[in-house]
């Protein structure tokens, strides 16, 4: 015991440092992963939140389940919809809008970088807010724009396939800041002799660019792929704010199909056995993509 | 030379053209806030408002209740100022003490970062509704308060500082929170700049947890009150571009003062 004190008394400052927040992550990160488990094989709602004796063990069924309800299908379907348009948009935006704003040093490529960053720290719902007016069918300056090409009023938001391109769009423009910054932080690391021996070899602007830029990119690349996709595999605020969902779940993805389940309808059970699935994707497709990466060529 | 120059226009052109199209809802929502209600049904719909007017904003504050919304943001602004500190001091210990169990407990420090917010976000609820601080700013602030990606830049950045220097305030009798306050702080100002702001912003935009937490008006951050706005004034277009604006445009005027900061602050946290 009174080696215990003494120990204790060595290390006092750091485990005091360390306290505040250690406790803090372990009641909001791992325990709650830990409860998540558990409930995800039980039947609780409501009422079993108000007295846990109604809390019935369930086995596999919310599992078992979720794969059955038509809507979660659904929700995983346009999950890959979303992500499948939406991520290689990301980065090939957020890598032109790098080499972009690399090229020159002036004073208007550093106030453009505040432009093309200012949405990504935008709020999502004011976000929605002007882009539903945007979007907007009747007054909407989308429509407007459309009608100076003579093409019709387009149902933005009510249309289901228009609707999920929508989202797509918007989400596109929220999310090319952050990467874009990556990109231009690597684009900053290249070694300008590597330029210099290529112009005396005599390469062309596009050459250097093909043979130089983008492979020295790979890593930057790497990091924003899969951030991105972990990201939109999530894609969840969105849907939320614009469209809930609708028309019809078309527009209904994996994570607010979890929301929806767990503070909509209060199906605590069935929602954390949905957001289980749904975790078992990401380290998946994080484990493929690990996986494909250790086939490229190191430079 | 000629080839030369006009390369550097197309690319000009190019980066305008782009940032314009960026710019798009951000220049409409704030001509738009200053129109009046009739305006907005107008067909062709014009950029800038015919007629000028406050009223929108005025009404934010008279009709509806941003005031008390401003009010719960900027407490929730605070609480995330003090839960940087909590990322810094524990940042500190991990990179500057020697103590059973450093590395492992920095691992699941880290771990914890790839837990996606939709597993944890029942439990938590459930957890908060447990300890009976639903609909509570406690609850609001708590389960945000401190995180793995901050704890995890704060302790790279220190772990750069010299352990003699840290030695030698010891020598000298400073306390360890003595030399935590006079000597660490002053010494990692810039990552503090830059997550004080990300913090700012993070706090400021915060919106799924006060909307899960808060069932009364009383709590509403700004960004709940807004998408209440949206939902009860649907058709109010100027209000909801007002109530927007008044939440964008203070995040843009602080980012544009310390964006060097933040971009400085991605290349460090991606260099290490």
């Amino acid at each position: 015991m009174q080696n215990f004190i003494k120990r204790f008394n060595r290390y006092k400052y750091p485990y005091m440092f360390i306290a505040p927040a250690l406790v803090l992550l372990l009641t909001f990160s791992i325990i709650p992963i830990i409860i998540a488990l558990v409930i995800s094989f039980t039947n609780i709602d409501l009422a079993g939140l108000a007295n846990y004796s109604n809390i019935e063990a369930v086995g596999f069924d919310n599992f078992m389940n979720v794969f059955k309800d038509p809507v979660f299908l659904k929700s995983m379907f346009n999950t890959m919809f979303y992500v499948i348009i939406g991520v290689p948009l990301v980065v090939m935006l957020a890598m032109g809008a790098a080499l972009l704003l690399n090229y020159g040093t002036g004073w208007l490529f550093k106030t453009f970088r505040v432009v093309y960053y200012m949405p990504s720290i935008t709020n999502i719902v004011a976000v929605a807010v002007v882009w539903g007016y945007l979007y907007n069918s009747h007054y909407g300056l989308f429509n407007h724009m459309l009608s100076w090409f003579g093409i019709p009023a387009q149902q933005w938001l009510n249309d289901p396939t228009l609707a999920k391109l929508s989202l797509i769009l918007l989400a596109v423009w929220k999310s090319i800041g952050l990467n874009m910054i990556i990109f231009l932080a690597a684009l900053q690391g290249i070694p300008r002799s590597y330029y210099e021996a290529a112009e005396i070899d005599g390469a062309s602007k596009w050459k250097k660019l093909l043979y130089i830029t983008v492979p020295l990119l790979s890593f930057a690349t790497f990091f924003v792929t899969i951030t991105t996709l972990i990201g939109w595999i999530q894609f969840f605020e969105e849907p939320l704010v614009m469209t809930k969902g609708g028309p019809l779940n078309s527009t209904m993805s994996m994570a607010l199909f979890i929301y929806n389940n767990g503070f909509q309808l209060s199906n605590f059970g069935y929602a954390a056995a949905g957001s289980f699935v749904l975790f078992f994707i990401i380290i998946v497709v994080t484990i493929a993509q690990f996986a494909v990466k250790k086939k490229d060529v190191e430079y | 030379m000629a080839a030369k120059r006009i390369e550097k226009t197309v690319m000009t052109v190019l980066l305008i053209a782009g940032g314009l199209l960026m710019m798009i809802p951000f220049i409409w929502m704030i001509t738009s806030s200053f129109k009046p209600e009739n305006e907005f049904t107008a067909v062709p719909p014009t950029l800038l408002p015919k007629e000028f007017t406050m009223k929108n904003y005025v009404d934010l504050f008279t009709k509806l209740d941003f005031m008390v919304y401003l009010k719960n943001t900027l407490i929730i602004v605070f609480w995330s100022f003090v839960g940087l500190f909590l990322n810094a001091l524990a940042g500190y210990a991990f990179a500057k003490f020697e103590f059973p169990g450093n590395k492992k407990l920095f691992y699941l420090v880290l771990a914890t970062m790839m837990i996606p917010g939709q597993v944890t976000m029942i439990p938590v609820y459930l957890l908060i509704n447990a300890m009976g601080l639903t609909n509570t700013m406690a609850g609001i602030v708590l389960p945000g308060l401190v995180g793995a990606f901050g704890i995890f830049l704060f302790r790279q950045f220190m772990s750069t500082i010299p352990t003699d220097l840290i030695e030698a305030s010891r020598l000298d009798g400073a306390g360890e929170l003595r030399i935590f306050f006079r000597l660490i702080v002053p010494i990692t100002k810039p990552v503090f700049a830059v997550q004080g702001i990300l913090a700012f912003i993070g706090a400021w935009n915060s919106f799924l947890w006060p909307l899960i937490m808060a069932n009364d008006q009383k709590l509403y951050t700004l960004s709940v009150g807004l998408q209440l706005l949206k939902g009860q004034h649907g058709s109010d277009f100027g209000l909801q571009m007002a109530g927007a604006a008044f939440m964008v445009v203070p995040i843009i005027i602080v980012f544009s003062f310390f964006q060097k900061h933040i971009i400085e602050g991605y290349t460090i946290s991606g260099m290490k």
